[in-house]
């Protein structure tokens, strides 16, 4: 998994049905010291995350076990909304 | 799977209720000589790591399996607490 904080929505009419009612959301990674990872990802958000929250985010064929993401096309989740991370 | 030190914990409590009671660790990628290599990752923990141990992790859809019957998503989990390391060359295994 990585963390990403959220930078923005996007909105899509024209989609795969099975798509339909889930959140999308613009992604910016970031390190777990807090600083910014070049590129954006778009994911779906299964914990109702909101704008400039950090979150935890899975990958893969992983990302169809979040929440309501059975036998979906998707392959980014947001799978947790992050309170604190300590290093060292 | 990789091998890996742990260097942090995160904390969430807004989660998917399969990460209930999981522990979420940062890692560090190593290599085999044990030099830091690639970008830190998150980990679900199946072990009961430390900060500062070395590990390894899988990565990919199999990440949920040391944690059956429960299914969280993962895509990265922390499988083993790493003793020695015993490269070709080397008279024994390194302790770790």
């Amino acid at each position: 998994m990585i963390l990403a904080r959220v930078v923005g929505t996007v909105v899509a009419t024209r989609k795969d049905p099975r798509l339909e009612g889930k959140k999308l959301l613009v992604l910016k990674p970031v390190s777990p010291d807090g600083k910014d990872e070049p590129g954006y990802v778009v994911a779906v958000d299964t914990v109702s995350a909101g704008y400039r929250e950090r979150v935890l985010v899975v990958a893969g064929s992983s990302a169809r076990m979040a929440e309501g993401c059975k036998d979906t096309p998707v392959d980014t989740s947001i799978v947790g909304i992050i309170d604190d991370v300590q290093m060292g | 799977m990789f091998l890996g030190r742990v260097v942090g914990r995160v904390w969430a409590t807004v989660k998917h209720p399969e990460y209930q009671g999981v522990r979420l660790l940062v890692v560090q990628p190593l290599t085999a000589d044990r030099q830091n290599t690639g970008k830190q990752i998150i980990c679900a923990d199946s072990m009961g790591a430390g900060t500062g141990e070395v590990i390894y992790w899988v990565r990919g859809r199999e990440a949920h399996l040391p944690f059956l019957p429960h299914e969280p998503p993962a895509d990265a989990a922390i499988v083993a607490i790493v003793d020695t390391i015993h490269l070709a060359g080397q008279e024994r295994g390194e302790p770790c």
